[in-house]
């Protein structure tokens, strides 16, 4: 699918309350920060990997649950702070190809968190960047009516795909989920195994 | 590896690995990771565990440094993270660019509570990673072999690639 720079702008919790409604049984692996209070706000719990730190690596820690549990379907909610980070990252995922791993990054092109410094994201196409690596189904989001197609695509369709959505830079409500780093592990890895 | 369950290997390859690299990629019922920089390979095989998996991470000293960060997650997560590290910069190194990261890999890791397992002779190799391993996956430990340079021979600057 095409992909396009664009300077549409969603609302990110109407965005991923929509999107993760959609989710079915999916785990999620949002990055820290903003995708992490987003899933929490969603009501997401022992599904989410709620993540406090460790920037750049969520869609590695995303990839290695989806290469442990093949036939569960496994969704990377990735800021694009934390995407540009960890763009090597798409190669792997080309290179290893698991059907059942989705990537949808939440994209403000700015440091949210931080004080709202510009990000990188705003110049550069990250959609392309995907295919490039070898993510053959991508997708650009700039619309509320494209979530029915979205997610279809995350949650249906063959994997590895990637998905960037243009959202809006705003203030919300800090939703706060479980810190400490051991009850969120046990809690996401007995979800994660059914035990 | 196979009778400690390790079903995967995320690495960014060294000479010193290659010998095990190639028995890894020939065993069907090994998966090989290639990375593009060391630290994927924290979140790769934290992610495996929190999905019922064991993996390990098979890098050069130098790539130690680039993990430094990424040891927050299994820290953090309690989560078991097991590295098996081929030392470069110490036992008859020409390279000093090689140096400072193969002086720092042990003092580093340690300073970070990961649990190092130096290795100085080839027979001590099997026992120290078992022992690493286990306490890794059962303990929920970080831990990392690392397999000295006086074992693996040093490079003969010159006459080999680096």
């Amino acid at each position: 699918m095409a992909c396009s720079m664009t300077s549409n702008y969603l609302d990110r919790r109407d965005f991923t309350a929509a999107v993760l409604s959609g989710r079915g049984d999916a785990l999620v692996v949002p990055s820290l920060g903003a995708p992490t209070w987003d899933c929490a706000a969603a009501g997401l719990t022992a599904e989410a990997l709620h993540s406090w730190g460790g920037m750049g690596l969520a869609l590695a820690t995303a990839l290695g649950v989806a290469l442990a549990q093949p036939d569960r379907r496994v969704l990377c909610l990735n800021g694009d702070g934390e995407m540009m980070m960890g763009l090597g990252t798409l190669a792997v995922v080309g290179d290893q190809a698991p059907s059942n791993l989705a990537i949808l990054v939440l994209d403000n092109e700015h440091f949210g968190e931080t004080g709202g410094q510009p990000g990188l994201a705003r110049s550069t196409d990250l959609c392309a960047i995907a295919e490039g690596a070898g993510i053959p189904r991508t997708m650009t989001v700039t619309a509320m009516e494209q979530v029915p197609a979205l997610t279809d695509m995350l949650f249906h369709r063959p994997g590895p795909c990637f998905a960037t959505s243009k959202i809006a830079l705003g203030d919300y409500p800090l939703t706060m989920p479980e810190k400490h780093g051991p009850s969120i592990a046990a809690a996401f890895r007995a979800t994660a195994t059914n035990s | 590896m196979r009778s400690l369950g390790i079903g995967t290997v995320c690495t960014i390859p060294d000479g010193g690995l290659t010998p095990l690299l190639a028995m890894c990629h020939e065993d069907p019922d090994t998966r090989v990771v290639t990375l593009s920089t060391e630290e994927e390979g924290i979140g790769i095989t934290t992610g495996l565990w929190l999905g019922g998996a064991r993996g390990m991470i098979a890098l050069q000293s130098s790539g130690v440094g680039n993990c430094i960060n990424a040891l927050t997650l299994p820290v953090a997560f309690g989560a078991p993270c097991l590295m098996l590290v081929t030392m470069r910069g110490q036992w008859g190194e020409f390279n000093h660019w090689q140096v400072p990261m193969g002086q720092g890999t042990q003092p580093i890791l340690t300073q970070l509570g990961v649990r190092c397992y130096p290795v100085e002779t080839a027979q001590e190799v099997a026992p120290a990673f078992t022992a690493a391993a286990n306490m890794a996956f059962h303990a929920q430990e970080r831990c990392a072999v690392l397999i000295g340079q006086r074992v693996i021979g040093a490079k003969a600057f010159g006459r080999d690639e680096d």
